[in-house]
C-alpha cells in the first residue's frame, strides 16, 4: 500500500459535521478513499457525507463497528490533542492531525501517548498523505498526483504541492506523498518517514523537502546514507535567504546561532548522496540525473 | 513571544523562587528614585539595565553600575533613547549590584529532536551558552523532564551535583524544579537563568552570608498558547513592535520585513520561503516574507496587499497561490477589489494554481492583471518588472 494509506485505509474522520470536516471528508471520498466512520460526539446514529457514512459519539465505536484503523482530526486546535489521543488509545493504528496552532506542550504529552500505544501519528499542522490512484488522507488538492514510484516526505503544505505538480508535469509518479507538519513538536519525522519508505517495496526513490530550522533533515540524511545508498534522492530546502533569527511562519522554521541554515542542511544531504535543487521545478531533472528510470 | 526581563522575573517569583527585588524606570527620574531607595536600604551600588527583547545589551552598553542617586539618574538617561541592534531603549530596570561569588548556567528549554523538555545547567554562568554547547560540550549538563511526570526530584539533585551547586542543594533543586514548573503553568518554550549566582550578603546578624538567586531571567511563551494565558498576552511588549508587525499579527498573517524592493505575497511559509529565495536567484530582492495563512479570504487578501505597500521600497509585487484549502477564485477577487483601493500604483504579477484556478485566470484577465503559468515565470517578470519600475523612477 506504499506508505501510511492505500487500499487498506478504512477512515475515521474526527469532527465529520464541522465545516471543515465535511468539505474534505467529500473531496476525501471523491478521491477514492475509503471513510468507514465520521466521529462527533452528540451526533451518535446520525449520517454524514449525503447518508454514506454512519456518524458515532465515539472513536471506539467507529473502531468496533466499522472496522476504521486509520483516523484524521479536523478538530480545532483546543481539543485536537483530545482527540489525537482519543484515536490512539481506541485501537486506530494511523492518525492524522491537520490543525494548526496547537500548544506545543499539548503536543508533547499527546506523542508520549501515542508512542506508547504503538500507533503512529502525522502533523499536526500537516497536509495529510496521499498514495495516487488509492487513497487521500488530508487536504492535499487531488488532482495534482500522478501513480508511480518516487516518494515524497515534506514539512510544508503548499510547497509540497508546488514539488508534486513539478513531477506529475514530467511525468514522474508518486507512491506517497506525506506533509509531516511544520510545527516544533510532531508525531513523524523526516527521519520516520524515510524509514518507511526505505522499507516499502513500492517506492524506487526520494524527494524530501525541508525547510531552514532545526536539524531533522541532517538526522534523516545521515540515515539515509547508510540505509538508502542505492535508492536514487533529491532534496530541496526553503529558507536559503532567510535572515538569521526571524521566524518564517511555521513555529520550526528559524535560524539560530548558525544552525539550521540552508548551507548546513545541503551539505549535510549532498554529503548524504542527495542531489540538493535551487527550484522546486529542478527536482523531476535531478532525480534522473540520479538514476531514477522510473 | 518573547517578554522582558522584568516580566520573566515574575514568572519566577509567582513559582516562589528567588529573585532580588527591581523596579522598571521609563525616565531618569524615576530610575533615581528607584535608586535611592535601594541605596539608603543600604547597598553600595545598583544596576541598570536596559529592558530590550534583542541579546546582546551588555556589549551594546545597556547595563551600567552606578554608586550614587546622581550617578543612577546619568546613567538611566544614557541608556533610556540608546538603540540597541534597531530597538530604541524605553525603560529600564533597577536593582541592587549583586555581590556576586560565582555564576552558573541554567534553562528550561522544549527540544524538538528528544521531544523532551531538556534542563541544561552549566558551572560556566554568564558566558554565551552556545559557546559553551560549541566549544566544551562536556561543561553543559542535561536532564529530560517526562511529559507526563515533570523533572522527578531526584534529577534534579543529579543536575544540581553536576553543576557543582552541592552546597546549595535544597535551594538549587528547588530552582531547577521552579523552572519546569515556570514551563509548563506558562506554556513557555524557553526558562533561562543567566546567571543563576551565588551572591554575598549581610546576614541577619550583620556577617556575610551567601545565598543562590535567579539574576537575569529570559522567557519565550508559545504563541499557540497565549489564548488560554489572557495575562501572559498582556506582557507583549508593544513599545518594540512595529505598527506593520502588529496589523499582520491581528489580520493572522505572518509578515517580515526585509530589505528589497519586490513584494511577496505567498501562501504558505515553506512557498513563501521558496518564492523569497527564487526572487534572489533571479537577480531581484524580496522586500518582505508573507505568508498570508489558510483560506486566504479577501479581506485577508487586501490586508496583505496594504501591509506590502506600506513598505515604501516596494517597486512590483508579486502573488503566488498555490490552492489547497485557500481558493483561487476568492483571492483573485480579494487581489482586484485591494488594487482598486490601493493608495499607489505598483506593477503585479499574478500566479494562482490549484483549486479554482481557471475562475481566478478569469477574474485576472478581465482586469488586465499580468498572469503567470509557472513559478519561475512569475519570479522573472516580477524581477523584470520591478527594474523596469525602479528604472522609470530614476
Amino acid at each position: 500500500m506504499s506508505i501510511l494509506v492505500g487500499r487498506e485505509t478504512r477512515l475515521v474522520v474526527q469532527g465529520i459535521t464541522g465545516r471543515e470536516g465535511e468539505f474534505h471528508a467529500r473531496a476525501m471520498q471523491a478521491y477514492g478513499t475509503n471513510i468507514v466512520a465520521g466521529v462527533t460526539p452528540g451526533k451518535g446514529g446520525s449520517m454524514a457525507l449525503d447518508g454514506t457514512v454512519p456518524v458515532y459519539d465515539t472513536v471506539a465505536e467507529a473502531v468496533a463497528q466499522a472496522g476504521a484503523n486509520t483516523s484524521i482530526i479536523f478538530v480545532p486546535a483546543a481539543g485536537a490533542t483530545d482527540a489525537v489521543m482519543e484515536a490512539a488509545l481506541s485501537g486506530i493504528a494511523t492518525i492524522f492531525c491537520i490543525a494548526e496552532h496547537i500548544p506545543a506542550l499539548d503536543m508533547l504529552k499527546a506523542v508520549e501517548v501515542v508512542r506508547r500505544a504503538g500507533a503512529t501519528l502525522v502533523g499536526p499542522n500537516c497536509p495529510g498523505a496521499t498514495t495516487p490512484g488509492q487513497a487521500k488522507v488530508g487536504i492535499i488538492p487531488g488532482s495534482i498526483h500522478l501513480p508511480g514510484r518516487v516518494g515524497v516526505v515534506s514539512r510544508s503544505g503548499t510547497l509540497t504541492y508546488e514539488a508534486v505538480q513539478a513531477m506529475t508535469d514530467a511525468g514522474l509518479g508518486q507512491s506517497t506523498c506525506l506533509g509531516i507538519g511544520g510545527d516544533p513538536i510532531i508525531g513523524t519525522t523526516h527521519l520516520d518517514a524515510l524509514k518507511l519508505f526505505a522499507a516499502d517495496p513500492d517506492t524506487d526513490a526520494i524527494v524530501m523537502i525541508g525547510e531552514i530550522g532545526g536539524t531533522a533533515e541532517e538526522e534523516a540524511a545521515a540515515w539515509a546514507a547508510e540505509h538508502m545508498a542505492h535508492m536514487p534522492k533529491v532534496a530541496f530546502i526553503a529558507g536559503r535567504t532567510a535572515p538569521e533569527g526571524k521566524r518564517m511562519g511555521h513555529a520550526g522554521a528559524i535560524i539560530s546561532g548558525g544552525s539550521g541554515t540552508a548551507a548546513s542542511k545541503t551539505a549535510a544531504l549532498e554529503a548524504a548522496g542527495f542531489r540538493v535543487a535551487l527550484s522546486p521545478t529542478q527536482l523531476p531533472k535531478l532525480l534522473r540525473e540520479a538514476g531514477y528510470k522510473g | 513571544m518573547k517578554i522582558q526581563e522584568s516580566d520573566a522575573k515574575s514568572l519566577l517569583l509567582a513559582r516562589g523562587l528567588p529573585v532580588p527585588a527591581w523596579t522598571v524606570a521609563r525616565t531618569p527620574a524615576a530610575a533615581r528614585q528607584a535608586a535611592e531607595a535601594i541605596l539608603a536600604g543600604g547597598e553600595d551600588k545598583v544596576v541598570i539595565k536596559a529592558l530590550v527583547l534583542v541579546g546582546g545589551r551588555g556589549k551594546a552598553g545597556g547595563v551600567k553600575l552606578a554608586g550614587s542617586a546622581d550617578e543612577a539618574e546619568q546613567v538611566a538617561d544614557a541608556i533610556l533613547g540608546m538603540n540597541i541592534k534597531g530597538i530604541t531603549v524605553q525603560k529600564v530596570l533597577v536593582a541592587a549590584a549583586a555581590d556576586i561569588v560565582k555564576e552558573f548556567y541554567l534553562a528550561a528549554v522544549l527540544d524538538r529532536k528528544s521531544q523532551r523538555i531538556i534542563l541544561m545547567g552549566s558551572a560556566e554562568g554568564g558566558m554565551d551558552i552556545e559557546e559553551v554547547a560549541a566549544t566544551r560540550p562536556e561543561a553543559i549538563i542535561r536532564e529530560a523532564a517526562h511529559p507526563h511526570l515533570g523533572l522527578l526530584p531526584w534529577q534534579a539533585r543529579r543536575l544540581v551535583f553536576g553543576m557543582g551547586l552541592g552546597a546549595h542543594l535544597k535551594d538549587a533543586v528547588r530552582i531547577a524544579t521552579g523552572l519546569v514548573e515556570t514551563m509548563l503553568v506558562n506554556d513557555a518554550d524557553l526558562v533561562e537563568i543567566n546567571p543563576l549566582a551565588i551572591i554575598r550578603e549581610a546576614g541577619p546578624d550583620g556577617s556575610p552570608v551567601e545565598r543562590l538567586v535567579c539574576l537575569d531571567a529570559k522567557v519565550t511563551l508559545d504563541d499557540s498558547a497565549l489564548g488560554r494565558h489572557p495575562d501572559l498576552a498582556g506582557m507583549r511588549d508593544l513599545d518594540e513592535e512595529d505598527p506593520t508587525d502588529r496589523i499582520a499579527r491581528e489580520q493572522g498573517i505572518s509578515f517580515i520585513k526585509l530589505d528589497g524592493n519586490i513584494g511577496c505575497m505567498v501562501n504558505g511559509a515553506g512557498l513563501a520561503m521558496t518564492t523569497m529565495d527564487l526572487v534572489k536567484q533571479a537577480g531581484g530582492a524580496p522586500a518582505n516574507f508573507l505568508d498570508i495563512g489558510g483560506g486566504a479570504r479577501s479581506d485577508k487578501v487586501a490586508a496583505a496587499m496594504a501591509l506590502i505597500l506600506s513598505d515604501p521600497k516596494v517597486e512590483a509585487i508579486l502573488v503566488n497561490i498555490f490552492g489547497g484549502i485557500a481558493r483561487g477564485d476568492e483571492v483573485a477577487r480579494g487581489l482586484v477589489e485591494a488594487r482598486k483601493e490601493q493608495a499607489r500604483s505598483v506593477p503585479m504579477v499574478v500566479r494562482i494554481v490549484g483549486t479554482n484556478a481557471e475562475a481566478a485566470a478569469q477574474i485576472l484577465q478581465a482586469e488586465k492583471v499580468a498572469t503567470a503559468a509557472s513559478l519561475d515565470e512569475a519570479v522573472s517578470m516580477a524581477v523584470a518588472a520591478a527594474r523596469a519600475s525602479a528604472g522609470g523612477a530614476a
